[in-house]
């Protein structure tokens, strides 16, 4: 692999930009492999790259149905954020968060990681109740946060609306300066391009449609261009954990819906952070490139269709009207859907399987960007040790037996 | 949006009338005391989530405000048939 520098940028100017390396490679698969991982978002790719990077495993492929990145990676609001509510789930995203904060110069491509801030409004009694909670539990835990006044909201993001006759009147927020946004499909594109420089091959356009097994264990996939053996398999297919599940003869805690986001037409810069509300259902903020990107709630019903409610979304910009009344004038441009696999706590799934050698991260609901970097490097080591990694134990699969839940529905709630 | 038609009322009625209660058919444990945890953990979290033909409990919560059973795919979001709680669907696919 070819570092990316000033320096690279100059010389390859010089021949007119025709004679970049290629990110990566399109390898066939080969016959056998380490570690299968399956789907190629950025999430898996992260785990391909953290498995062949810290366990030195390199005999890995990944395998994606589509094309790299082109699920939920392409289809969220791209918040950053770690102020969860327990220990648990907070040091498992303030991980990610720290990874975060590395990430252009690990992978050596710019993942546009900026640190703008995240505000998550409180909009009556107990919800500030409910912040200030969270926001000691954070500190406690060791993650910036504070209590803002809405005199304060209104420096941070001038733009909002804090008179007490609104309908939904902002009564304070809690506020991570950590937080902020980063470039989607960069997380995606600089996780494939370094996994492929330690030898992952990354197989597109090859659908995983079984999983075999011999006496209790994998031994590797079906796929749309024939069987690829493997002594593990590892699935991070988000929205269609439950089909890979079902090809395994096991379910999941997990449910399928669509989740919804928006751009409007690219506007002049007007917001410089990123504005919550769990309790009216939008969160908000604008992209490098000027667009005001609208992230709704999820379906209220199970759906694979990468679409989602009519409902939902006029429910999403009525707060966002209510919050930014000057975004009334603003036109919407696209509007897409995610499959968002959602769990019954609000809580990943990262977690050893009854069948030796299958694994599954799933679960992640509407909040799973964050994550990538923890979330691949907690599960590299899952895999790669067959035992949770100490920041993953509490999230295995059997807490839905147990009744050790980690009820994060507060600080996930559905606005991500 | 969904257009459902509700068998009580029988009206093809809009989405936003109806709540959605999840997979249908599946049965409360007679004696909950008598289950060790998997299966007690089995029955209140882990669903089919079927990618496909699927059978779902809705509620007609501004109409007749009663449970009805829907066959839906929920890949194409298309709605096969409605039957009343109790009964049986028509239409079954591989995994309901």
């Amino acid at each position: 692999m070819k570092k990316y520098s000033a320096f690279s940028l100059l010389k390859n100017a010089l021949s007119y930009h025709e004679n970049w390396q290629k990110v990566w490679r399109s390898p066939s698969p080969q016959k056998d492999y380490d570690v299968i991982v399956v789907g190629g978002g950025g999430h898996g790719l992260a785990t391909a790259y953290y498995l062949a990077k810290v366990h030195g495993i390199t005999n890995i492929a990944v395998i994606e149905k589509g094309y790299l990145g082109g699920g939920n990676t392409a289809r969220n609001t791209t918040i950053i954020r770690s102020n969860y509510l327990w220990d648990e789930a907070a040091q498992l995203y303030d991980l990610s968060l720290k990874l975060w904060e590395g990430l252009s110069q690990e992978l050596n491509y710019n993942v546009m990681f900026s640190q703008r801030g995240v505000l998550n409004l409180g909009h009556n009694l107990q919800d500030m109740r409910d912040i200030e909670r969270r926001v000691n539990a954070n500190r406690l835990n060791g993650i910036d946060g504070e209590v803002v006044s809405p005199e304060r909201i209104k420096e941070i993001a001038p733009l909002i609306n804090i008179s007490r006759d609104s309908r939904y009147p902002i009564l304070g927020a809690s506020w991570q300066p950590r937080g902020g946004t980063a470039r989607h499909d960069a997380v995606a594109w600089g996780y494939a391009r370094g996994a492929d420089a330690l030898g992952v091959d990354l197989i597109q356009q090859t659908e995983v449609t079984g999983i075999r097994r011999k006496e209790g264990a994998v031994v590797g996939v079906e796929t749309s261009n024939g069987f690829i053996g493997a002594r593990k398999v590892a699935c991070v297919t988000a929205g269609n954990s439950g089909v890979l599940a079902a090809m395994a003869g096991l379910r999941l805690p997990v449910e399928s819906r669509p989740l919804q986001a928006l751009v409007s037409e690219p506007v002049k810069p007007c917001l410089d952070t990123v504005v919550m509300s769990n309790a009216v259902h939008g969160y908000i903020s604008q992209s490098d490139k000027g667009d005001l990107v609208i992230g709704a709630g999820v379906d209220s019903y199970n759906g694979y269709g990468q679409r989602g409610s009519f409902n939902v979304v006029e429910h999403t910009i009525q707060a966002i009207c209510e919050l930014f009344p000057a975004f009334s004038r603003v036109r919407m441009n696209r509007q897409w859907g995610g499959v968002v696999d959602t769990c019954p706590d609000a809580c990943p799934i990262i977690s050893k399987t009854s069948v030796q050698g299958l694994y599954f991260n799933c679960g992640w609901g509407t909040g799973g960007f964050k994550a990538t970097p923890g979330s691949g490097y907690v599960f590299a080591d899952t895999v790669a040790n067959d035992r949770p990694h100490p920041l993953a134990a509490a999230f295995t699969v059997d807490r839905f037996n147990t009744g050790a839940l980690i009820d994060e529905h507060g600080a996930a709630g559905v606005a991500h | 949006m969904l257009l459902i038609y509700c068998p009580h009322c029988q009206e093809n009625r809009e989405e936003e009338e109806f709540s959605y209660g999840g997979e249908a058919h599946i049965v409360r444990p007679l004696a909950p005391e008598a289950l060790n945890d998997k299966d007690w953990g089995d029955y209140l979290f882990f669903r089919t989530n079927s990618r496909g033909i699927h059978h779902e409990m809705w509620y007609h919560a501004v109409g007749c405000r009663r449970y009805f059973n829907a066959t839906r795919n929920t890949v194409t979001y298309e709605i096969l048939e409605t039957y009343k709680t109790g009964t049986q669907p028509t239409i079954t696919g591989a995994n309901s």
